[in-house]
């Protein structure tokens, strides 16, 4: 089905935007998050991803999963660019919150403050929070 | 209007598909369409005919599966989400199929609102 929708074209164009609002583990959200928004990518859509709250420690630098033997996918981020998400927004009070800044951070993203971003927010057609 | 649904949480732990479930059927009685419900994360287990809830307890994977089949309803399971939690096609519940995260995007491009159920 996927492939035919993508054969005949994309009609319309939305805006997509997923929402990573806790840390990168403890819980799956934030792996299983990356992979929805690598999938969507392919897609002609319009796509942003945001990292609020907790959700910024997905992007801190030098993650060492060894002790608690599950997965360090930080690395992953990086394919984003890759796959020409480039509208990747972090909420600067959640960083400020956590005494962290963009250089903390493993990929180049937007540092916006909670007010834009509530106004991106809004200008979305669909929102998807994990 | 045309809603897609996501269901993010399974059927015991969290509320969500409780509520997804009660907003689809409340969606319907007002006339409105349901294209696709895409089950994500624990979400997934919304489809496992294996589990046996007490018998004085709701049953949300019979419960969407009568309102898929008898709906004409698009249950759509997450491959990837499905395949690390064991749910494959023989232990699906009827009316529920596995399928990409490419339905989840394409529910997205075609419903009016997607609205997501989570914790």
């Amino acid at each position: 089905m996927m492939e035919e929708w993508k054969e005949s074209g994309p009609e319309v164009v939305k805006r997509f935007m997923y929402v990573n609002r806790r840390a990168p583990y403890g819980t799956i959200y934030a792996l299983e998050c990356l992979e929805v928004v690598l999938v969507a990518a392919a897609f002609d859509q319009d796509v942003s991803v945001v990292f609020m709250d907790d959700g910024v420690c997905q992007l801190k630098k030098n993650q060492d999963t060894t002790g608690i033997g599950i997965k360090n996918f930080s690395k992953t981020y990086g394919a984003l660019d890759d796959y020409d998400v480039e509208k990747i927004y972090v909420e600067k009070e959640s960083l400020d919150a956590r005494g962290l800044t963009a250089d903390d951070l493993v990929i180049p993203v937007e540092v916006v403050a909670a007010d834009d971003l509530r106004e991106i927010m809004a200008q979305q057609d669909v929102v998807i929070s994990s | 209007m045309k809603f897609g649904i996501l269901v993010n949480e399974g059927p015991f732990t969290h509320q969500a598909s409780d509520s997804a479930y009660r907003f689809a059927v409340a969606a319907l009685a007002r006339g409105h369409e349901i294209y696709r419900v895409f089950f994500y994360n624990d979400g997934v287990y919304n489809s496992n005919r294996l589990s046996e809830p007490q018998t004085d307890d709701r049953n949300l994977v019979a419960l969407w599966s009568k309102l898929g089949t008898e709906h004409g309803i698009d249950l759509v399971v997450c491959i990837a989400a499905a395949l690390r939690r064991g749910i494959k096609d023989e232990v699906l519940k009827e009316g529920f199929r596995i399928s990409g995260l490419g339905q989840l995007v394409e529910a997205g491009i075609q419903a009016d609102r997607l609205v997501v159920f989570g914790d």
